[in-house]
């Protein structure tokens, strides 16, 4: 679908759209759940750069984001920054460990790499829990702003910053998918050995993928201090950014940018209803065996079914 | 003399206790057509993967284009114009064969790289560029292994038992579309079982047992030899 | 200090081997079969709270209760074998989808086990396991000495299984011949199977022995992530001497570590030992 014309308009008609929202009177309730929504657009999207476009799967991801809300805490502690000089650390220093992580692992069969992701997320945790200067597991304070760039309140910035992240996000992932770096990370899902011996540089490629994953994981993580304003290590590393970070890319479906959105928006959006009425523990006991069911019956995820149905 | 396109020397590749090359040394002039015949484990794939750079000798060299290139990893090789196809096809399935062509003409070919489809169609597979390798028969994914190879612009083609598992008349097209490759200026290392298209095929022919070079010579020469008999059929 | 260090090496040891019965089942999935089965520190908590089970309510020795429960590991073991190799292997998928399916299963433990015990401790209450045994100038508890014991029988009855039964000949030559083991009337499916569900059969006796030592809680298992990998890729895939070498080794350097810096850097000890790991033992793009 050569849509491009299409696909920017849309980008830039939601944008509209979404601040018009967050002026608009709507209740406060609703932005809270977009946010958690929209960060989750860009945890999917981010994993989907690496494990769907080249086929590396990341366990951590957990790991990520609470490094890029850890970053952001402690940039409020010694400068109080701006909210995008926060979102900047939080990036680049999420965006380091993936590339320390890949230097490490990606040499070696791709599966060394997805357990050193699932040790990594552990270590991570155990040193933030430790360290006093963020708090360990009593946690930290951050305070939000009193100016919130016009809006009625901070939440709604929060808001309409998410919405600007997510759309940057999946623009930047549908570039990638598109460009010849990103027929190169096809190349490597498909056959790695083919690859490199058509001279795809296949390390170096994976190496970019999982920075710039492993980045965006710590850009969605880095306004969740002021999210919360109050930051500790289990909601930072909690368990459903964990599942859903795999979750909502497998079961939208994995090969293009269509399924970690189309993923998360249901699966997210699923999961905010639900929340009212289950608890999160049984909410995600459920993503946990649509994951499981998924993999097994529609591996190429809703985006497969849908393709499939057409024919 | 001057240096040929391709010169290996004295390569060792041992996997644990197993050696599997034990010194190899062998060339390939500009434009050559060399086959590389051997028994069964005599180390001809561990050959090609050493000297395509899949796999990482424990000694000897393997120099390219007049560099020294045992220490490049594959994709570079690739890039200086060494090719090979895969004795099992490994086509990418995700992609359309003229996809699957982009790859290496977007990351190994240097210049006036060759357009996908006009080299589809040169070898016969034209109709399907846009369709998925699921869809092709055994001898169209050997073709395709091929195609995706010479959309690298390479100055040197391995064709790793290409032909394994066809027909005689299946067998005779492969050989017509690879004699008009070399005549393009591309020499073909091919490493084969078929004796008939081998013997055909090649200026010279390199014989490998037990990862040992045991002969080297003309077509009619090494059909002689009696180290060569005795590596096939026994003592 | 000397005491106290004396005191962390056999204390380190002890744990060592352990971490080796935690350990036995991933390598032998991972060795034998190729199956990255992350979830296996997600059975051995699974093993931990069933034994907690039968202890406070029928007073069951949870040593006892993990072995009674072996069975019944075994069959969950192949139930899920099957699964997967269904899923997966039949469609040469195993990697990506494999991978995220044994994900969901260890995520799918730790949540159903949450759910049915709440995110709190539990522990088992045996005062004999308190009595301290005098090794030399050091004293250690049963608590720790009895698993020990328990995981080197383990390991020998493995051991012995492997070298001198058909079975167990048959699973080490699952992975390298399969087309012999066919001429051999033995069916390879079957006999990975098997393996497999032995290997899960291990971790009912391993959670037995964890919920020993100490006490559990459901989200441990990630916390043995980065050990039992560690353990299965430094000792080698598949080897129960190296998996009892190398989880000793492990078990030592976390004890020490533990004793001159804190107990809760344990983790960070086992995620750099798997990092040695993948450094010593690269497999480049073709190798294992």
């Amino acid at each position: 679908m050569r849509g491009g014309g299409i696909f920017y308009a849309g980008a830039v008609a939601i944008l509209i759209a979404g601040y018009a929202a967050a002026a608009s009177g709507i209740n406060d309730y609703y932005f809270y759940a977009a946010y958690i929504v929209l960060q989750y657009v860009v945890i999917a999207t981010a994993w989907n750069i690496l494990g769907g476009y080249a086929g590396y799967v990341n366990f951590g991801s957990a790991g990520f984001y609470a490094v890029g809300a850890y970053t952001a805490a402690i940039l409020y502690q010694l400068v109080k920054p701006p909210l995008v000089v926060m979102i900047l650390g939080g990036g680049i220093a999420a965006g380091v460990i993936g590339l320390a992580a890949g230097y490490l692992t990606l040499r070696v069969k791709g599966v060394y790499f997805a357990i050193a992701t699932l040790a990594l997320a552990v270590v991570l945790e155990t040193i933030v829990a430790n360290w006093d200067y963020v708090g360990g597991t009593r946690g930290t304070y951050v305070l939000r702003p009193h100016h919130a760039f016009g809006f009625v309140n901070y939440p709604r910035a929060l808001f309409f910053a998410m919405l600007v992240l997510a759309i940057g996000s999946v623009v930047l992932a549908r570039v990638i998918e598109r460009s010849k770096l990103g027929r190169g990370l096809a190349a490597i899902r498909d056959d790695e050995q083919a690859a490199e011996s058509s001279g795809v540089p296949t390390l170096r490629l994976k190496l970019f993928a999982a920075t710039l994953s492993g980045a965006l994981m710590g850009v969605a993580g880095a306004p969740f201090p002021y999210y919360v304003s109050h930051l500790e290590p289990g909601s930072a590393f909690s368990l459903a950014i964990a599942v859903n970070a795999i979750a909502m890319p497998m079961i939208g479906g994995a090969t293009s940018w269509v399924g970690p959105v189309i993923g998360a928006l249901l699966l997210g959006g699923a999961q905010q209803i639900a929340t009212v009425t289950i608890s999160s523990i049984l909410n995600l006991l459920i993503v946990g065996l649509l994951l499981i069911g998924f993999v097994i019956f529609a591996p190429d995820g809703l985006v497969g079914l849908f393709r499939k149905l057409r024919r | 003399m001057s240096e040929p396109l391709l010169r290996i020397e004295n390569l060792t590749k041992r996997f644990g206790g197993f050696i599997a090359l034990d010194g190899v040394s062998l060339h390939v002039a500009e434009g050559e057509r060399l086959g590389v015949i051997g028994p069964n484990g005599a180390g001809k794939s561990t050959l090609t993967n050493c000297i395509t750079g899949l796999l990482r000798p424990e000694g000897g060299s393997v120099h390219f284009a007049g560099s020294d290139v045992t220490a490049l990893p594959a994709h570079a090789r690739a890039r200086l114009g060494l090719a090979r196809s895969f004795q099992l096809p490994r086509p990418f399935h995700s992609m359309t064969l003229a996809e699957n062509l982009a790859i290496p003409r977007d990351y190994a070919a240097r210049h006036d790289p060759p357009d996908p489809r006009e080299l589809l169609t040169r070898l016969g597979l034209g109709a399907k560029a846009d369709a998925l390798p699921r869809s092709l028969t055994q001898i169209e994914l050997r073709k395709l292994e091929l195609a995706r190879a010479l959309a690298a612009q390479p100055r040197l083609l391995i064709c790793d038992e290409a032909m394994a598992g066809l027909s005689h008349s299946e067998v005779d097209d492969m050989l017509g579309v690879l004699l008009v490759l070399n005549d393009s200026g591309i020499a073909i290392l091919m490493i084969e079982h078929i004796m008939r298209a081998v013997m055909r095929f090649s200026q010279r022919i390199v014989v490998l047992d037990a990862g040992r070079k045991i002969a080297e010579g003309a077509p009619a020469d090494i059909l002689r030899d009696k180290e060569v008999e005795r590596a096939y059929l026994g003592a | 200090m000397l005491d106290l260090l004396a005191n962390a090496i056999v204390t380190g040891l002890l744990l060592g081997g352990f971490y080796a019965a935690v350990t036995i089942g991933l390598s032998i999935a991972f060795g034998f079969l190729d199956i990255v089965n992350i979830a296996h520190p997600g059975f051995v908590l699974l093993g931990a709270f069933a034994a907690w089970v039968l202890n406070a309510t029928w007073g069951i020795d949870p040593i006892l209760a993990g072995l009674m429960l072996t069975p019944l590991f075994f069959a969950g073991g192949a139930a899920i074998f099957r699964v997967y190799h269904v899923s997966f292997e039949r469609r040469g998928a195993a990697g990506l989808r494999g991978l995220a399916f044994f994900f969901g299963v260890l995520f799918l433990t730790e949540v159903a086990l949450i759910l049915l015990f709440g995110a709190d401790y539990r522990a088992v209450n045996l005062p004999y396991l308190e009595t301290m045994i005098g090794l030399g100038p050091v004293a250690v508890p049963l608590r720790l000495l009895l698993p020990f014991a328990v995981s080197l029988v383990m390991f020998a009855a493995l051991q012995l299984a492997f070298d001198r039964t058909f079975l167990g000949r048959a699973i080490k030559a699952v992975a390298q011949d399969p087309v012999a083991l066919r001429l051999m009337a033995a069916d390879p499916v079957r006999i990975k199977e098997i393996a497999f569900g032995i290997g899960i059969a291990t971790a009912s006796v391993a959670g037995a022995l964890l919920v020993t030592i100490a006490p559990v809680d459901p989200s441990m298992g990630r916390d043995y992530i980065g050990r039992v990998f560690a353990i299965a890729v430094l000792g080698g895939l598949g080897s129960l001497t190296g998996t009892l070498l190398a989880a000793i080794a492990l078990g030592v350097a976390e004890s020490v570590t533990s004793t001159l810096y804190g107990p809760s850097w344990s983790p960070a000890v086992a995620f750099g030992a798997l990092l040695i790991a993948l450094v010593l033992r690269p497999s480049g793009l073709l190798g294992r």
